[in-house]
């Protein structure tokens, strides 16, 4: 691998950093909000009872 | 259509989707390390230089962008014709993925234009159609949170997804019917060495895979919290 981007340096690493950043962040928000909704759901069930977790 | 209409059905679809999204994450994970691998090996194009190396990062962003789009399209036409119960939430899901997408298309294209045009932005077909698109995304991601009442919102949405479908051949064609300073295709027409081929596809598959993947995720997340606001209007009641 080559990481030597002679004159183009300043195009090149910027577009990846913004491309990687911004995937990363969407995966993490995408991964918390997934959690977050598991964890809300279960504690719902538990205070309302098994009679009410048919949705 | 009927193996669709099954795994609309929102119990068939956490189990399906969670049997295959480990799948669909190690996959991405490894087609996105391989491509950048052989990406950043590759050796300078003989006009681009090294700007070559956003080439793999802009062309999945923009071919995701308007797959995602189509993806978002075709939902909305489900939902609208066949009433299909999931479409909404999957459409509804697909959108800041591909804004995203949309965004990241722009951002890198304007940072190879600058090196290569002279000029991070100029006003032709194909950057004006997909600075539309952006601006479709938004809309449609802003029209579903001005409507409060869901139906009425998912209907309102998906007709807007259809009209602006509309927009995407004329993205895909933009470098045929117009004199575009946007250069053409080169993947289906062979015009990419292989040396440059192989890591754009295999960028392209990872982005493809990493969509499915977060796609998959977030409409799990919406069954999840309608579940939890239906058992909220159970105990109020």
């Amino acid at each position: 691998m080559n990481f030597d981007m002679g004159t183009y340096a300043a195009y090149i690493w910027p577009a990846y950093g913004v491309s990687a950043l911004a995937l990363a962040c969407v995966t993490i928000w995408t991964v918390v909000a997934w959690r977050r909704a598991k964890a809300r759901l279960a504690a719902l069930e538990k205070s309302q009872g098994p009679a009410a977790q048919k949705p | 259509m009927n193996f669709l209409f099954r795994y609309a059905n929102p119990h068939h679809f956490m189990r399906l989707s969670g049997a295959v999204l480990p799948f669909t994450a190690i996959a991405a994970l490894l087609c996105l390390g391989a491509g950048f691998y052989l990406g950043f090996s590759a050796p300078p194009d003989y006009q681009q230089g090294r700007t070559v190396l956003l080439m793999f990062i802009h062309v999945p962003a923009a071919t995701m962008a308007m797959g995602v789009y189509g993806a978002l399209a075709f939902c909305s036409l489900l939902s609208l014709v066949w009433r299909h119960p999931l479409s909404d939430t999957a459409a509804r899901a697909a959108a800041p993925l591909g804004a995203l997408f949309t965004a990241l298309g722009l951002v890198t294209g304007s940072l190879w234009g600058k090196p290569m045009w002279g000029t991070y932005w100029v006003w032709d077909a194909r950057l004006t159609s997909f600075l539309l698109l952006l601006f479709v995304y938004i809309g449609y991601m802003a029209l579903w949170n001005a409507i409060e009442d869901e139906v009425r919102a998912a209907r309102a949405a998906a007709i807007l997804a259809l009209v602006g479908a509309v927009n995407i051949p004329i993205i895909k064609f933009s470098v045929e019917w117009w004199n575009t300073l946007h250069q053409g295709e080169s993947i289906v027409s062979g015009k990419l060495a292989p040396v440059f081929l192989a890591p754009l596809l295999l960028m392209m598959a990872g982005y493809a895979f990493l969509f499915v993947s977060l796609w998959m995720i977030r409409i799990r997340t919406a069954i999840l919290e309608r579940r939890a606001r239906n058992l909220m209007q159970a105990g109020a009641r």
